[in-house]
Parts: C-alpha cells; sequence; structure tokens
C-alpha cells in the first residue's frame, strides 16, 4: 500500500529534496504520520492541535482536503496526495 | 532586481485596478532557474475583499500542475493594496512561503497613481528590491518604475 505526496520547494529540507515521497496509511492522519517517522518534522508544519495549518493546501488527488473530511479523509492505494503552501494575505 | 516587460506590468496594475476594491491577486510564471517574468495568469481572489486575498486551492492546485509540466516556476507573485501602502502586511509575511519569488505589491489606493513595489521575503525577513522595467518595443531601453 503506497500513496505518493508531492511535496513543495519549501518543505524539501524535511525529504533531503526530493519532490515526492511515498507512504501508507488508511487515513490523510495516518499516511503523515508514517511520512513523519522517515521525515521528522514534516507533519508538525503540516497540521497542528487544531487540524489542518491554514498556511498549507492538501490535496486528494484532484480536490482539497478541507472540502472531504480533513485529516480523517480515507486514503488508498494508489492515490496522490499534493501539498502546496497557501497563497494568501493582506492589507491588515 | 525584478526585471519585467512594460507589457506584464501594465497586465498587472491593469488587474489591480479592475479588481479594486477588493485586492487582486496573481502569478507571472517562468522557466524554472530562469528569474523571467513571462506568462501572465491572473488568480481569483477567494476571499473577494478588500483587506485579505486567497488564492482560490483549486485553481491553484491546477495553476501550480501546470507550471510543474512546463517545468515553469512562479517567478512573481503579486496582488494589490486597496487602502494602504504598497508594502507587505504582516499577514503577508506570514504567508509568504516562495523564497524565489519576487513579491510585488500593487497600491490602488489613489486613482491616478499607482505604487508598485517588489520585496523578496526569506524566513520572515522582507527586503525591496529595484524594479526594472524593459520595453518590448525599444530593446535595452529601460524605464524607471512609476510610483
Amino acid at each position: 500500500m503506497t500513496i505518493e505526496v508531492r511535496i513543495p520547494t519549501i518543505l524539501r529540507t524535511y525529504t533531503g529534496g526530493a519532490k515526492s515521497v511515498e507512504g501508507k496509511g488508511d487515513t490523510l492522519a495516518e499516511l503523515l504520520g508514517d511520512l513523519d517517522s522517515r521525515h521528522q518534522g514534516l507533519r508538525d508544519r503540516l497540521v497542528d492541535e487544531a487540524g489542518l495549518r491554514r498556511f498549507v493546501n492538501v490535496y486528494l488527488n484532484d480536490e482539497d482536503v478541507r472540502f472531504l473530511g480533513g485529516l480523517e479523509t480515507p486514503v488508498t492505494d494508489g492515490d496522490t496526495v499534493t501539498v502546496l503552501p497557501a497563497v494568501a494575505g493582506g492589507s491588515r | 532586481m525584478l526585471t519585467i516587460s512594460s507589457v506584464l506590468y501594465e497586465k498587472i496594475v491593469a488587474h489591480a485596478r479592475a479588481d479594486h476594491p477588493d485586492e487582486a491577486c496573481g502569478v507571472i510564471a517562468g522557466p524554472a532557474g530562469s528569474d523571467r517574468p513571462e506568462r501572465f495568469i491572473p488568480m481569483l481572489n477567494a476571499e473577494r475583499s478588500p483587506t485579505f486575498y486567497r488564492f482560490d486551492s483549486l485553481e491553484q492546485l491546477r495553476v501550480w500542475r501546470e507550471m510543474d509540466d512546463r517545468d515553469e516556476e512562479p517567478v512573481v507573485i503579486y496582488h494589490s493594496h486597496t487602502a494602504t501602502e504598497a508594502y507587505p502586511s504582516r499577514t503577508d509575511v506570514s504567508y509568504a512561503s516562495e523564497p524565489g519569488a519576487h513579491y510585488v505589491l500593487v497600491s490602488t489606493r489613489e486613482p491616478d497613481r499607482t505604487e508598485f513595489r517588489s520585496f523578496r521575503i526569506v524566513d520572515g525577513e522582507v527586503s525591496e528590491e529595484e524594479v526594472r522595467i524593459t520595453g518590448d518595443d525599444a530593446p535595452g531601453e529601460d524605464h524607471a518604475a512609476t510610483e
């Protein structure tokens, strides 16, 4: 059971420069836990106590996981998870 | 230093003016590693707000994949401030996550005068840089950034 996880430039310090890594799990939370066992610190950049950090977007295939089940979103063999930094800001 | 063609410069300003008083945002993609802004990609402001912007997450995924397929990267990430100066706010800095990008800020607070400034934002540190606008009709001839 492997799921491809695509990593943005800014987080590749956690993956030894790799653009994508592989992991396993039944949910996004389990997948991130599995990744963190080999890429320590990566999970903390993506989640905090409240769930997914607002600074990142996480996609399962073509969908934003915020519109699916968040960290409880089921994942399965062959899925692709993409992480992108949210692009946002404002005058305040 | 940001070097940008007058055509792309005018496109950014026109987008900012068109969406005023809401903030406008977008990307100029260029070949990876080239530092050359070439392909203008106006983005939706999912917040449709005069004080905040956020790329629509699904549009962003589509655009980022397209850049990846074309071996491009976001050379410029721009947005407008519609009532304040063209300088990165604390919110802008906290979200800035492309250390290789030129963060362009446009202010439309005055109707007949547009501020256009460019910054690097790395590890929370803001540094302003010179903007060099190149004229397409007169190769080699530069125009000073209008403020």
